[in-house]
């Protein structure tokens, strides 16, 4: 158990190590970074002026190991856009987007578990069927689109719902389903395949001999079983939306993390977007490392290998 | 069953055949020239609603350009990105996967790291910046979405080779005395080409989505191009009176991506491949 814990440890440190490196590389891809900021119409001074006045002049070694030594105690800098430290523009506007994840998986879970059973209760009928058809529709839709189609439904011609901002718990339905819509098929799915194999076990076989209820049979034994991988691709996908809400949040002008980082990409404020892709990586690898830990709890068959 | 799922096979390939002939002959399939704009006729509606045009089937667009014009064009954007992006990821992806699967040991630890840190990296955001960065053109955009999307063609890659590089005919060719590049081009790459295919049918229509979303965003295929997701990005403003702007574009994204995933799941079945890919 001692070793597995430390080797998946180790594998996240990793990954954090080559996230940061990549993150620093990722804004010194357009050659000079001083010429992007200055932005198309400055001269040649202005451009010295800022290689000046952010440090750009240092070499690229340098900057690298001044930014991560910040980076390690969760200072990101000034944003170049916002007159605000990055770590506050964040912090203010994480919320709102962990609210909007966390709706979304919500709603996911509620859609995808009585679907991914029924599925597997019914596996080969019609209802199977008609189910995975719905899965594969759901896979298709652009979620952007579906967006702005509920948005002309359910808020001008219904009139049921707002069309944009933060305000109420209202305000997080429609973004909140357009996000679930894209981690449906994948929970859907897994959950039919696991409760497919669980119901062949042979622990279920034993649990109708001994004259179980099939609710019981269902619920506490086969569902039980069939959690654990749905409980591990629930963390891949919550960190997949997290990643995802850049475009709904945008849509449904939402001011979480994914519109500030839409918004400093398209002002050219590097120092934030940096940030906010370091910090949604990091988020994802504690929440897989997370999700491997409970599944090594459940299961001490993971832990032996 | 069967049958019903052959049917999907059926439509998904009808579906994405029909839209590669529509992108190859977009030219012949419209009369209008999908950049030329025409400010006196701006927003008429398709030929069925109250106040269309016989000469607009599809109605015009904000800037009075023909709309059957420029989502018979769009077709060509999205199939060129679809079809690029799985190229490119394909050859990076099947590459490490095979390479892992097939040395195993350090080099496989290795490579499973490359897809975790990969898996970590935030998708839509990195390609945003990349694309912000380098500036927009549909060649960024294509080798962005390529070098982001090859990680699904990895893993499978990999399970399969370590799943064949044991078996019977590996091990003849290598006591018949064949040379490692013969084995993994000759005897193991044709061996794992049906998960890989289905594979790519997936990243095919991840593709697509994303470039529209890229698109959407405003980093993405640089207008005037008619790219799907352009184009509803530029018809949103008007999607409260005229909601057709939007609708005519995305159930097109909508439906080809639905094919892409029918022909996919299709093939999956066909092939017996169900629990690799």
């Amino acid at each position: 158990m001692l070793q597995f814990l430390a080797r998946r440890l180790l594998v996240a440190l990793l990954v954090c190590i080559t996230v940061l490196t990549f993150a620093f590389a990722l804004t010194r891809l357009s050659g000079d970074l001083a010429i992007s900021i200055a932005g198309p119409n400055s001269t040649a001074a202005d451009i010295e002026i800022i290689r000046k006045a952010y440090g750009l002049d240092r070499p690229v070694i340098q900057q690298f190991f001044d930014w991560v030594g910040r980076a390690m105690v969760g200072d990101f800098g000034q944003s170049y856009f916002f007159r605000e430290r990055v770590a506050k523009l964040i912090g203010d506007r994480l919320p709102i987007t962990l609210t909007l994840g966390l709706v979304g998986l919500g709603i996911a879970l509620t859609v995808a578990l009585p679907l991914g059973v029924i599925s597997a209760l019914r596996e080969g009928r019609p209802i199977d069927r008609v189910i995975s058809l719905v899965a594969l529709l759901g896979q298709a839709m652009p979620s952007f689109w579906l967006g702005l189609v509920l948005m002309i439904t359910f808020g001008l011609h219904l009139g049921w719902l707002p069309i944009s901002g933060t305000g109420t718990w209202q305000h997080f339905v429609m973004p909140g389903t357009v996000l679930a819509f894209s981690a449906i098929p994948a929970l859907m799915r897994l959950t039919r395949s696991g409760m497919i194999d669980a119901m062949s076990a042979d622990y279920i076989r034993t649990a109708r001999a001994k004259g179980l209820s099939r609710a019981s049979i269902i619920l506490k034994h086969a569902a039980r079983n069939a959690a654990m991988p749905v409980v591990s691709i629930a963390a891949v996908q919550l960190g997949f939306m997290l990643g995802g809400s850049i475009v709904i949040e945008t849509v449904f002008a939402l001011h979480g993390v994914g519109f500030l980082a839409w918004e400093s990409i398209s002002k050219n404020d590097f120092p934030t977007v940096q940030a906010v892709v370091l910090l949604l990586a990091i988020i994802y690898t504690l929440l897989t490392l997370g999700a491997d830990m409970l599944n090594a709890v459940l299961d001490p068959r993971l832990r032996a290998s | 069953m069967r049958g019903w799922r052959s049917a999907g096979l059926w439509v998904g390939a009808f579906i994405v055949g029909f839209t590669l002939l529509v992108a190859i002959f977009a030219p012949m399939l419209s009369a209008h020239d999908p950049f030329a704009q025409e400010l006196s006729r701006r927003l008429i509606p398709p030929i069925w609603m109250e106040g269309g045009k016989p000469e607009h089937w599809l109605g015009t667009d904000q800037l009075g350009r023909d709309y059957l014009a420029r989502l018979v064009y769009g077709a060509r954007i999205s199939m060129l990105i679809g079809i690029m992006t799985v190229v490119t990821s394909g050859l990076i992806g099947i590459s490490l996967g095979v390479a892992g699967g097939f040395f195993g040991g350090r080099i496989d630890d290795v490579i499973l790291f490359i897809i975790t840190a990969r898996l970590s990296i935030p998708l839509i955001l990195v390609a945003l910046a990349v694309v912000s960065l380098v500036g927009s053109s549909l060649t960024v955009v294509v080798a962005t979405l390529g070098l982001l999307l090859w990680e699904r063609f990895a893993v499978v890659a990999r399970v399969a080779t370590m799943q064949v590089r044991n078996l019977d005919y590996v091990a003849a060719a290598w006591s018949a005395g064949c040379s490692q590049p013969y084995i993994v081009m000759r005897e193991i790459l044709p061996n794992i080409l049906s998960p890989l295919a289905v594979v790519a049918t997936l990243e095919m229509a991840l593709a697509i989505l994303l470039e529209a979303a890229l698109s959407f965003l405003g980093l993405g295929v640089p207008p005037p191009l008619p790219s799907w997701g352009l184009m509803i990005a530029e018809g949103k403003d008007y999607m409260f009176f005229s909601a057709w702007v939007i609708m005519v574009p995305g159930l097109s994204l909508f439906a080809l991506v639905f094919g892409i995933n029918l022909l996919g799941d299709g093939l999956r079945d066909l092939l017996k491949t169900g629990r690799v890919a």
